[in-house]
């Protein structure tokens, strides 16, 4: 196989797959937007499928925006307005993007101090660990009002309340991928720190968090998207006035489909800028580790 | 700690009164089985002690007895002189396990490195320590690499380096070559008998093979099979300075015929 023939192999699926998407939707843009189209069309003018279709695609508030018209209105909300602009949606993005990564910072602390807890301490892992998974089970939508709302009360608002929601979503990946990261030494790699009386700090320190690291990146990753979502989803119930969240509710609240659709790609790249973020992050601790996690 | 660090390395002939290891009716059991039963046994100092006998006989076990990493049910062990756990706490045994259990993470050097940072040596003595002790096994110039890049045999040398450079007085091996070929076993027996040579260091070695004991023994202690027993201790009195060619000689295959004799003794004892 030539060398080109490989490059092409390795590059053409995602492409092929964003081309076949991209017909996808715009075939079901021009049918789902062919009603109101055609009751907004001068009933004079030709209604002929060609006139229709194109109607479809150029609508102010279509049911289905097409993808050249999402794409229009990022351009423009990113490079149309000064990056401080509240029109601008990079300005929103880093609004979330912040409180997303105070969140995770939150669930970093979280998650390794329960699940350090939750290996050295024999009490901790019978009591904590129910309520860790059972925390899962309540949904964020209920939680997140009532966060918003007492933090107000405390005078806490802004980011915090917002990266409290994040955090709380967050942190349970990161605690389950660490307890099991930390119990992943086997008995004879104990044995051996144990003929060298090394105490349990060492034990932690020198054998169960390094070994614990492989597992700690795939937790990272998840912990990622769900702090994201977390953020998003604290901006809806505080009638946030930035934020991405603030600007999918915005855009839903006044049939903006268009900023919605917009939204929702931003959304979509920083949390794809995150997840590259973590993979740099493991590549470079990989090298250090001698190539291997 | 320093006193251990610094205790010279004592040969047979100024050998003190105090044993390195002295059992006496060591016996252990795991709940209702038992593993070992009425052990007697004295190691002296600049000795090379192989534990000898059939899977499952509890030769490991009284190896991990006498590291403390399990406890005896009855009868006194004593590592120079003292309780197994003070002597673990005292760092006065290096360690060599079945496999090299080297640290994925950690470069060969660093593993070698590893008892040192327990024991909170200063990192300038660390890496000096840590390249005589690879240099010693044969392996210097491989410190910057990591365990997967090396064959089992090497890493196993890694495992008898990180053993030996905290300079212990007695060093334990439980069937460290147990898992290797043929001729890197050879090469490998070689090795560990001119390191004992010129180290004269107390060494107890576990093994299943008989070649192996008399190779590299002062005295063979053959074990009977489940509940383990002392069947015979058999001196190995052939040459100081062995070679390989020595497996074929006549002194050579009477002590292998004796062992293999105590052996077969110790199965019939079901």
């Amino acid at each position: 196989m030539t060398k080109a023939k490989r490059i092409a192999i390795r590059i053409l699926p995602i492409p092929t797959v964003l081309l076949a998407l991209l017909i996808v939707w715009y075939i079901a843009a021009i049918f789902l937007n062919a009603d109101q189209a055609q009751s907004l069309m001068d009933p004079d003018a030709p209604q002929g499928f060609a006139a229709v279709a194109r109607a479809t695609l150029s609508m102010d508030r279509p049911v289905l925006p097409a993808p050249h018209q999402i794409a229009a209105s990022l351009w423009d909300s990113v490079f149309g307005w000064p990056i401080l602009s509240p029109r601008n949606l990079i300005y929103h993005a880093g609004i979330t993007a912040g409180a997303a990564l105070l969140g995770l910072a939150f669930a970093l602390v979280l998650g390794i101090a329960l699940a350090v807890g939750i290996v050295q301490l024999r009490v901790l892992d019978r009591s904590l660990m129910p309520w860790v998974i059972g925390s899962q089970t309540v949904p964020v939508l209920a939680i997140a009002p009532m966060v918003v709302v007492v933090l107000g009360n405390l005078g806490m608002t802004g980011v915090l309340p917002k990266a409290v929601i994040a955090g709380y979503l967050s942190f349970f990946p990161i605690t389950v991928g660490l307890v099991k990261g930390l119990r992943s030494p086997d008995p004879m790699q104990r044995d051996l720190l144990h003929t060298y009386a090394a105490n349990e700090a060492q034990v932690l320190t020198k054998l169960r968090w390094p070994a614990s690291i492989g597992f700690l990146f795939p937790s990272l990753r998840v912990a990622m998207s769900l702090a994201l979502v977390g953020a998003i989803v604290a901006e809806l119930p505080t009638g946030a006035q930035a934020g991405l969240g603030a600007r999918l509710l915005a855009g839903s609240y006044y049939g903006q489909t268009i900023q919605l659709w917009a939204a929702l790609l931003m959304a979509a790249f920083v949390s794809l800028a995150g997840l590259g973020a973590i993979a740099l992050l493991q590549r470079a601790t990989i090298a250090a580790r001698g190539g291997r996690l | 700690m320093d006193a251990i660090l610094s205790e010279p390395r004592v040969d047979r002939p100024s050998a003190p009164a105090t044993p390195a290891v002295l059992a006496q009716g060591v016996s252990i059991s795991f709940g209702e089985m038992p593993a070992l039963s009425g052990v007697d046994l004295t190691i002296q100092h600049g000795d090379f002690v192989s534990l000898i006998g059939p899977s499952g006989c509890g030769k490991t076990t009284l190896l991990r007895a006498i590291a403390d990493l399990v406890q005896p049910s009855a009868g006194t062990l004593l590592i120079h002189g003292a309780a197994p756990h003070e002597a673990r706490l005292a760092r006065a045994y290096g360690y060599v396990f079945q496999a090299p259990a080297l640290y994925p993470w950690r470069s060969v050097a660093r593993n070698v490195m590893l008892p040192l940072e327990v024991m909170r040596m200063p990192k300038a003595e660390r890496v000096a320590r840590a390249a005589r002790y690879l240099d010693l096994v044969g392996l210097g110039g491989f410190g910057r690499k990591f365990p997967w890049q090396l064959s089992g045999g090497m890493q196993q040398r890694v495992s008898i380096a990180r053993a030996l450079c905290f300079e212990p007085g007695l060093l334990l091996m439980d069937e460290p070559f147990g898992a290797l070929d043929e001729i890197t076993r050879d090469g490998l027996n070689l090795h560990l008998h001119r390191l004992w040579r010129s180290t004269g260091l107390t060494s107890v070695f576990v093994t299943h093979s008989i070649q192996e004991a008399v190779f590299l023994s002062t005295r063979i202690v053959v074990i009977s099979a489940r509940p383990g027993r002392v069947v015979q201790v058999i001196d190995c009195d052939l040459p100081g300075e062995r070679d390989l060619e020595l497996r074929e000689t006549p002194a050579f295959l009477a002590i292998a015929n004796r062992v293999r004799a105590a052996l077969r003794d110790g199965h019939s004892y079901d």
